[in-house]
């Protein structure tokens, strides 16, 4: 894939051919092709184990690929990370902002790390805030924050930097339905106002057929299943729902879907491989 | 990327650890008890019974670099913990995705631990001053132990964080912390002369950074301390390993969340 800028904003948002990862004898990710254009919202659906969560780590330069190529923004996940890093924003599947932080802070931090000027800083973090209806709560320590204010700071920092790629690791993993609906609305927003792609796993049905334009939906490492959610209903059943095509690609409801004992031996396994 | 922004990332990072220890110093209190009944105990006791010959210095003079010395050491072996916190809590995550180099990420950390360990040292300098130890307040050598308590803290903090990476899950990270502190504490000069050592015990001593450390202490912290090695080579050695660690430690850092 070239270098040339131009290229680069008419290149899809992220293109894998062939992506592998490989622990020990497990197979994380397998041969793992997709494409997602400018501006779209793609999700990555899957049971536990499936491979969505080491797929985001490749993307996003944490993981390096046992096999195959990545590109973010057109740039080789492998040979430009640094690039990578400049043109992506990170939402991780933890309530991680840091609690012993003021939201601004939190912000602030981020701020100084992508190099954004200080005489812009502080209307950035402020604009950030405001965007994601945190303000108020900008002066007051993380962890006096609900489950969806922390992510909608998360949010707000993953931004800050104008980011071409947003990456999201079960965004609304354990927050309650009015803060889902906050953070869909917030994300839906910072599409529309700044044009940026988002990549995002979910194990929820419905957020996937909210949000995504496209799915992929992922099953033992490998892709099942790639469309709109509408081609895929309609590929299973002139009546089916996202979960009944996730049950007919994935092989199984959600709740069965991976199993605690593989995961657990994948990430096992993981840990001690590096 | 320059060195401005190298630096700019690394004090960002320092500086959001700084900002946690001035909301909640209750943590630097606490770190005091330790020093404090090696000085009031052991020292007394073992600088009545005079059974350790520290050539000019008298025994509870001698000891007062060391503790100095160990009580950073204790604080900074387990500093790298918090590596493995942040991995639990999706932190060290957004910032291995962000642009800042992984040698700033990790010297970051080893700026602030060395900033913590600066707080041991006013808390030494005032037991000192209790048990009337004759310290040296020449600026040049205030300003001496204060590069080498921050360098010493830097060290051990950058090593924490190297077994972190490598064990990867607290229980193996304090169990190793707990095997690792005792030895390195004792077979250095900070409680005893190398010269007084078997030579196996004195050949480890030798190797031993922490030697270095107590070795600078004792020369620039105590009047008439003297140094051993030569402080100047006491730096060399510390900042050869500190660059070693930091080269190593940010190499492993990625390998914590994977």
């Amino acid at each position: 894939m070239a270098d040339d800028s131009a290229l680069q904003e008419s290149a899809p948002a992220v293109q894998t051919t062939g992506l592998t990862r490989r622990f020990a004898s497990i197979t994380a990710v397998d041969n793992l092709d997709i494409s997602v254009a400018p501006g779209l919202i793609f999700g990555l659906l899957g049971p536990n184990g499936a491979g969505k969560t080491t797929t985001i780590k490749m993307l996003t330069t944490m993981l390096a690929p046992s096999d195959g190529k990545a590109w973010v923004a057109g740039f080789d996940v492998s040979k430009n990370p640094v690039q990578v890093r400049r043109a992506i924003g990170y939402v991780s599947q933890m309530l991680s902002a840091d609690g012993a932080l003021t939201g601004y802070e939190n912000l602030l931090l981020f701020a100084r790390i992508y190099g954004i000027p200080w005489r812009e800083r502080k209307a950035r973090i402020y604009d950030a805030l405001a965007f994601m209806g945190l303000t108020d709560a900008g002066q007051v320590l993380v962890r006096n924050y609900s489950g969806g204010m922390v992510r909608r700071l998360e949010i707000a920092q993953s931004m800050m930097h104008r980011p071409r790629v947003l990456f999201l690791d079960e965004p609304t993993l354990g927050l309650d339905p009015v803060a889902r609906r906050a953070v869909w609305e917030h994300l839906g927003e910072l599409r529309n106002r700044f044009g940026v792609t988002l990549l995002m796993t979910t194990h929820d049905m419905e957020e996937a057929d909210h949000l995504c334009a496209q799915i992929a939906i992922m099953h033992r490492g490998r892709v099942a299943a790639i469309g709109s959610p509408a081609s895929l209903k309609a590929q299973v059943g002139p009546k089916a729902t996202l979960e009944d095509v996730f049950v007919h690609f994935a092989g199984g409801p959600l709740d069965d879907g991976g199993g605690y004992r593989e995961s657990a031996r994948v990430r096992r396994t993981a840990r001690r491989l590096g | 990327m320059s060195i401005i922004d190298f630096l700019r990332d690394t004090f960002a990072l320092a500086d959001v650890e700084m900002s946690k220890l001035r909301r909640d110093p209750a943590e630097l209190l606490t770190r005091a008890i330790q020093p404090a009944l090696w000085l009031l105990i052991f020292g007394q006791v073992f600088g009545r019974v005079k059974a350790i010959p520290t050539g000019s210095l008298d025994y509870l003079t001698f000891m007062v670099p060391g503790i100095l010395a160990q009580s950073v050491l204790f604080i900074a072996i387990f500093y790298g913990i918090s590596v493995i916190w942040e991995r639990d809590l999706g932190i060290l995550q957004k910032l291995l995705v962000s642009p800042a180099p992984r040698t700033a990420l990790v010297l970051g950390k080893a700026l602030s631990a060395g900033v913590r360990g600066l707080a041991q040292g006013v808390i030494i300098y005032a037991l000192a001053l209790m048990l009337r130890i004759h310290l040296d307040f020449s600026p040049l050598h205030v300003v001496g132990v204060i590069g080498f308590i921050v360098l010493g803290s830097a060290l051990f903090s950058t090593f924490s964080l190297a077994v972190a990476c490598l064990v990867k899950t607290r229980e193996r990270f304090m169990g190793i912390g707990q095997v690792l502190t005792m030895p390195l504490f004792f077979a250095s000069n900070a409680i005893y002369p190398i010269s007084l050592m078997p030579g196996w015990v004195r050949a480890i001593a030798r190797v031993n950074p922490l030697s270095y450390q107590v070795d600078a202490l004792r020369a620039l912290m105590v009047h008439a301390g003297q140094s051993v090695f030569g402080v100047g080579v006491d730096a060399a050695v510390l900042l050869l390993i500190f660059t070693g660690l930091v080269l190593l430690t940010a190499r492993l850092y990625p390998n914590v969340v994977t």
